[in-house]
């Protein structure tokens, strides 16, 4: 049911971006609107395949910049390359640990937004920056640090609820029962 | 440690940004409106919210509340009737003086109304969306305005949807002046990130007579807005390159944060 699993996060990646630009309430409130594609790259890069981080990027980043006025497809590899160096270093990260995800999800916020920009002032763009970039960037981190571990909770409730689990091996083994004689 | 599909896949993405990166803008417009359209039934749904919350809104509002609501509306009416009824003595005589000077005659605004459909997601530009496309003929660099004045200009244009840049964005750039005795021009430029109010009003000359609360209009020049257009007023100057020029930070008169309707100008 792995492709159940990416049809959740790719659903969830369309429904955040459209949360991104249809409501402005955390940018009236705090000068910064929240992404949430990173805390979604977050879990997929811990819990799924690479084919499911390279959708997620692709599909999430495509859809993300064709609703903004980014260059179309400039937000696939920052997003992309925040999931392979989790992905790689999977083994090494306790994922269940909710300080984990935070510390992850705050990485991973503050680090898309700053490749992203480093793509577009390579390529000769001139976004808006400035001093309140650092406060906009912290607002990102750390709105980004909360999500995850939502969006882990969020998502372990569709596996249990949605998700038919394997069945598990059993320690019974009729080889080795033991048959008791008439006594 | 990096595997095999690793690698797959990294090359795949990094190929994938090339290319579409280097697409002709036009392809790239295209591909944009065709992923964006991806999002119209949410887009729908959420209108259709809004839409049924405020007739539930008006269900719910007591008659005596509609009925003062009226009166002030039919009152603000007839204010606005009286005042036309001016304007329009006003620009009968404008058109007279014009025409004894000399001058070209002065064409009307045509204005059309939009709604915004949708806001930038990325926190480094400044531009919302609006449901008006090249349908509606719609181009590229068309003044868009509320009644409190400049919002910026569209930036790009699909068939149900364009893009607007707002002032304050690094590449909505307004040439401007000042409403006083000398009327010192300059151009609007970027304001700071968190800085949605402001924009600066730059390249100013040092000797310029400037004061706060004195009002900022388009100049006409550059070809893309319309002499007159209110931007704002001024809410404090500085020097700026060791007091070889002058800039001023003008608070706008329109509500970027609160935009829902706007007014393209057609020329």
């Amino acid at each position: 049911m792995n492709w159940l699993n990416t049809v959740f996060v790719l659903g969830a990646a369309f429904l955040a971006v459209f949360w991104e630009t249809a409501f402005g309430g955390v940018r009236h409130l705090l000068g910064a609107q929240i992404d949430l594609l990173p805390p979604l790259m977050v879990y997929a890069s811990l819990f799924m395949g690479i084919s499911t981080v390279t959708l997620l990027a692709l599909c999430g980043g495509l859809w993300f910049d064709s609703l903004s006025a980014n260059p179309l497809g400039v937000t696939v590899l920052p997003l992309f390359a925040v999931g392979l160096a989790i992905q790689v270093n999977r083994e090494l990260i306790l994922r269940e640990e909710t300080f984990a995800q935070l510390v992850l999800g705050l990485g991973a916020s503050a680090a898309t937004p700053l490749l992203t920009l480093l793509l577009l002032l390579t390529m000769g763009r001139a976004p808006l920056l400035g001093w309140g970039t650092i406060w906009q960037l912290v607002v990102l981190s750390v709105g980004g640090a909360i999500a995850t571990p939502i969006c882990f909770e969020l998502f372990g409730w569709l596996q249990r609820t949605l998700v038919h689990r394997g069945a598990t091996q059993t320690s019974f083994r009729p080889d080795r029962e033991i048959r008791r004689g008439r006594l | 440690m990096l595997r095999r599909p690793h690698y797959i896949a990294l090359g795949l993405i990094v190929l994938l940004t090339l290319v579409i990166l280097n697409l002709p803008g036009q392809t790239t417009a295209h591909l944009k409106l065709g992923i964006g359209s991806l999002f119209l039934p949410l887009f729908g749904l959420a209108s259709s919210t809004q839409q049924l919350a405020g007739t539930v809104e008006d269900a719910v509002l007591p008659r005596r509340e509609l009925l003062r609501l009226n009166e002030t509306l039919r009152q603000e009416n007839q204010q606005l009737r009286l005042q036309a009824m001016q304007t329009e003595e006003t620009a009968r005589e404008n058109a007279r003086l014009r025409q004894f000077v000399g001058w070209q005659r002065q064409t009307p605004w045509k204005l059309k109304l939009a709604k915004v459909v949708l806001r930038e997601p990325a926190n480094w530009w400044r531009a919302v969306q609006i449901d008006l496309g090249s349908r509606d003929g719609l181009r590229l660099n068309l003044p868009v305005l509320t009644t409190e004045g400049l919002v910026g200009r569209i930036s790009s244009v699909s068939l149900t949807r364009s893009q607007v840049t707002l002032l304050g964005d690094p590449n909505c750039k307004v040439s401007a002046r000042v409403e006083n005795e000398t009327h010192d021009a300059g151009i609007i430029g970027a304001s700071g990130p968190l800085e949605t109010d402001f924009v600066a009003l730059g390249y100013l000359s040092r000797n310029a007579n400037l004061k706060p609360g004195q009002y900022v209009v388009t100049s006409g020049e550059g070809g893309i807005f319309p002499k007159g257009i209110p931007i704002g007023k001024i809410v404090d100057v500085q020097p700026v390159d060791y007091g070889s020029r002058t800039e001023a930070r003008v608070k706008l008169a329109a509500n970027l944060n609160a935009l829902e309707a706007v007014c393209v100008m057609f020329p």
